[in-house]
């Protein structure tokens, strides 16, 4: 089986510009619900207490609001988990509370709704842990982002690709942030490795790219660098596929069956693998093209040697 | 012909063989079980394994095996009611000699358990169990050790008379965190001579002095490196003290350890919601001194059983005769500012400091009692489960016991020593006397519970995400390159297998995200195999023979595999090391998991291919 039977001959780089505004429209878009709506930040982040409660049968949210507020905790945030049964809890920092006093306040509470109801997990963050691990996920992500720059300067030699390279993967976890902002999926710890893991497999795929435009200039110096991208991405466009197939295959297998605990990462996951694959096939190449990439830039002796052959 | 060096089939062959052997031990699941260990923690021997086992086939409880570990006999059971069949009867028979626990054990085969091959432990969100993030309060520990520099000088300059206008303890290190000695000395004051004084007590620190008008100021400054010292002395005692504690609980695999800067991370499998946990935990007062009431007898006491009033009964003593001790408390273990083992004139000895407060207490205390003697009581606390009505119920047992008693030979204050000790005996004893408080306060910052069945439910989820995940990826890749389809089949899960082996190796605690990684890595091996195939089909396709397109197939996709996995590593290792928790058990997998999928899918993928293809004179087509 094959996607493509023949080599495909897509010219990529001659609708470059359209791709661009539409990428620029979604990292403008991206941004501005992160601006305005923001990040749903889990008690991770927050400090505070989650609670993950079942019940015998499905519960109503409202209900279940109202006798939570009966019992004292007025800002609880109440959603579904995978059924209508099972119910997330999410209450502000308590002060002086043992996490035994509020799971048996919550479930007294939860019993009035419905007696069989039980909590099932409870976790409590200080305020202060929270806003150190925001802390340490911002520095994850600069220095995620700081090494990738430095790899990438270190293995393609002009900057315009590298330009390409830093601007797809910078493309692709604004992408994902904004998606959290817009879906207000609870953005917790495991999430952010999720987006560090996006950012990997961004570069990865417009690496493997990039590694075949300098192969591709290094047989055809004289062919127009824009025919040169557009030979290499569709020379590794079944790779790119199949690739993106088979890794959406696991992470749509994490999304379905992995539970509550890893929706939001994988959700993430596979976000960011879509924009990456529409990045570093529109984006990166096409970025290093507008650049003015020539075999030059990569292979600088080009001229010498030419010189050196004639007669 | 396709040739492949014979080492490296071999090599592959080992790694592949020592990967099975590693990674065995996880397929055999859980067993509930029962853990016993003695009180004073000296190891159960395998006379007293017997025993135990021969008493429980005497009351016909059904087990499915014994052994030890670690100086613990662990009793395995073939389901719960067993083994809480078990508890009982062992309670009730060895009372004295064992703390019980229930636990959950891997029911790994005894020969591969001889040869200290474990499974992966599991994370608390797939066992269930508490978990506490305490904060370790350095500032103070810093606080009092220049406290500590700063009476040392007062006391040293009053003793060589040299006059002193001021000493205090000031900040000049920028932040509100005080770590220089300020000593103003008085007009008259000899400089030299005060030098020469503080020499002693101010060792290591770096003094400088300057005169002025008010007369010579003199400065100690306490070095950062000295302060990182101290801080990471508070955080260890507080990890060991916490450690010894979580210990005397009796649950089983508890985890303590550091995280950060200034936190310890306590996890304890199996532990449901349990208040007097966290409470006995970080309360502070573990240990007692009490006088002895040598004016009645305890004989007499524990055979009417009528205790004197203002009297209290011990008969788990050091010598197994019974004590009568008053009931007021002297001083409290978390008055305890020090205990440290010397060699004295009479043998070795542990030397005690008090506060000032239990100081005063133990003056006025030791005054009217000289000859006496003083009582150390060690109070210990653990969490039984019982099985009530079906229902698992936790309450917390409470021993006192007395761990030393000695005769109050003279006056003393905060600072006095215990003596007709053995080398061994002060040891554990400072070791018993220090556990009794937090040299340096703690608090809990975080906390959260996982039911069991949750966590039961977390491991179902995770294992069939990864087992649908895998089968749908074998399945496609089958379908897209037939034949090279099942190498990359056979190079996934020998991946997996590897991959569960270095984990198994580590100890790493297998986490949900952790099982994540695990998937994410099948897609990461993936990969490297695609664009080998990929390669080869392009070959192919330009009209190259099969076998060289094989060969370059493998040799052209080196390059971008190598590139591709390298930047995936950097996200993975920044996560290592930023990570805490669960995101680094993602991590950890994640990055091992790129070293193992380049390991299978360059060298194990191109053995297999060339052991398939590489003999053939004529080979007319690939089968991919």
């Amino acid at each position: 089986m094959e996607f493509f039977s023949h080599q495909t001959n897509f010219r990529f780089m001659a609708t470059r510009k359209v791709w661009f505004a539409l990428s620029i429209v979604l990292m403008i878009a991206s941004l501005a619900l992160l601006a305005t709506r923001g990040l749903n930040w889990a008690v991770d982040f927050t400090g505070g207490v989650t609670a993950q409660a079942s019940f015998p049968q499905s519960a109503d949210l409202s209900t279940v609001r109202s006798q939570l507020a009966a019992a004292g905790f007025h800002d609880a945030v109440v959603t579904y988990v995978g059924s209508a049964r099972v119910v997330s809890i999410r209450l502000p920092p308590e002060r002086d509370q043992t996490s035994t006093e509020l799971s048996g306040r919550i479930e007294h509470a939860l019993q009035k709704v419905n007696p069989g109801a039980t909590v099932s997990s409870l976790s409590v963050v200080g305020p202060q842990v929270g806003s150190e691990l925001k802390h340490s996920a911002m520095w994850a992500l600069a220095f995620t982002l700081l090494f990738i720059f430095l790899y990438i300067a270190w293995r393609f030699h002009t900057w315009r690709l590298s330009l390409g390279a830093i601007l797809a993967v910078v493309h692709d976890p604004i992408l994902v942030l904004g998606f959290f902002a817009l879906s207000h999926i609870s953005f917790d710890l495991n999430v952010v490795a999720a987006v560090l893991a996006v950012i990997g497999y961004s570069l990865n795929d417009t690496v493997v790219v990039f590694d075949r435009i300098r192969e591709r200039f290094e047989g055809n110096r004289r062919l127009a660098p824009e025919v040169v991208l557009d030979q290499a991405i569709n020379q590794t466009l079944s790779r790119t596929i199949m690739t993106k197939v088979v890794t959406s295959i696991v992470v749509v297998a994490l999304l379905v069956l992995g539970g509550p605990v890893l929706r939001g990462f994988s959700a993430a996951l596979l976000i960011g693998i879509l924009a990456g694959t529409y990045s570093s096939i529109y984006i990166s190449s096409a970025i290093a093209l507008q650049c003015g990439l020539t075999a030059e830039h990569i292979f600088p002796t080009v001229r010498k040697t030419a010189v050196d052959h004639l007669p | 012909m396709l040739e492949y060096p014979r080492w490296k089939y071999i090599l592959i062959v080992v790694v592949l063989l020592v990967a099975l052997l590693f990674a065995l031990p996880n397929v055999f699941g859980q067993a509930p079980a029962l853990q016993l260990v003695h009180a004073d923690h000296t190891p159960v021997t395998a006379a007293e394994a017997r025993s135990v086992s021969a008493y429980l086939k005497k009351q016909k409880i059904p087990f499915t095996g014994t052994y030890l570990q670690n100086g613990r006999l662990i009793v395995r059971f073939a389901d719960e009611s067993a083994q809480f069949r078990a508890q009982d009867a062992i309670d009730g028979k060895f009372k004295k000699e064992y703390l019980s626990a229930l636990t959950l054990v891997p029911r790994t085969p005894a020969w591969l358990r001889d040869l200290g091959l474990k499974p992966m432990p599991l994370g608390l969100d797939l066992s269930g169990g508490l978990e506490l993030l305490y904060q370790v309060d350095t500032h103070s520990a810093v606080k009092q050790l220049v406290r500590m520099y700063t009476q040392d000088a007062a006391h040293a300059l009053a003793a060589a008379n040299v006059p002193v206008r001021s000493i205090t303890d000031v900040a000049t290190g920028g932040g509100d965190l005080p770590n220089t000695v300020r000593i103003t000395l008085g007009p008259k004051a000899d400089a030299k001579k005060a030098a020469a004084a503080l020499a002693h007590s101010l060792q290591g620190l770096s003094v400088s002095s300057s005169t002025g008008s008010s007369g010579t100021v003199l400065s100690a400054t306490v070095s950062s490196a000295m302060i990182n010292q101290r801080e990471n002395y508070a955080i260890e005692q507080a990890i060991t003290i916490l450690r010894n504690r979580v210990n005397a609980l009796g649950v089983s695999e508890p985890i303590v350890q550091r995280q950060g800067n200034d936190r310890i991370d306590v996890q304890l499998p199996g532990v449901e919601n349990m208040a007097e946990v966290k409470h006995l935990l970080g309360q502070t007062a573990m240990l007692e001194f009490h006088l002895n009431d040598t004016e009645n007898s305890p004989y007499q006491a524990e055979q009417t059983g009528n205790v004197p009033l203002g009297d209290k009964l011990y008969t788990n003593t050091p010598d197994g005769q019974p004590i009568l001790l008053k009931r007021e408390v002297i001083a409290t273990g978390d008055q305890l500012t020090g205990a440290t083992v010397s060699e004295g004139p009479q043998g070795p000895q542990v030397n005690v400091t008090l506060d000032s407060r239990a100081g005063e207490n133990m003056l006025r205390t030791t005054k009217e009692n000289v000859g006496k003697a003083m009582g150390v009581v060690l109070i210990t606390k653990r969490v039984v489960t019982r099985e009530v009505d079906g229902k698992k119920v936790s309450h917390v047992v409470t021993t006192e016991k007395v761990i030393n008693d000695a005769t109050i030979d003279g006056v003393f204050s905060n600072q006095f020593m215990i003596t007709g000790l053995t080398l061994g005996g002060a040891q554990d004893l400072a070791i018993l006397l220090r556990s009794g408080s937090f040299l340096t306060p703690i608090s809990l910052v975080g906390q959260s519970v996982i039911g069991p069945s949750l966590g039961a439910e977390n491991i179902k989820m995770g294992i069939g995400a990864l087992v649908l995940g895998m089968a749908g990826v074998l399945i496609f890749m089958f379908v897209y390159y037939k034949v090279f389809g099942l190498v990359a089949d056979a190079v996934l899960v020998s991946n997996v297998v590897l991959l569960t082996a270095l984990l198994s190796m580590m100890h790493a605690s297998l986490s949900l995200p952790g099982i994540a990684g695990i998937i994410l890595t099948v897609g990461i091996a993936v990969d490297a195999n695609v664009l080998i195939y990929e390669r080869i089909r392009e070959e192919l396709r330009k009209g190259v023979s099969p076998q060289a397109a094989i060969r370059a197939g493998f040799d052209k996709a080196f390059s971008a595999i190598l590139d591709s996995n390298v930047t995936t590593g950097i996200a993975g290792l920044v996560l290592w090391i930023f990570g805490t928790g669960a995101i680094r058990g993602f991590a950890v997998v994640l990055t091992l998991g790129i070293g193992t999928s380049m390991f299978t899918s360059l060298m194990g993928s191109r053995a297999l291919v060339t052991l398939m293809y590489g003999g053939r004179r004529k080979l007319a087509r690939l089968h991919i």
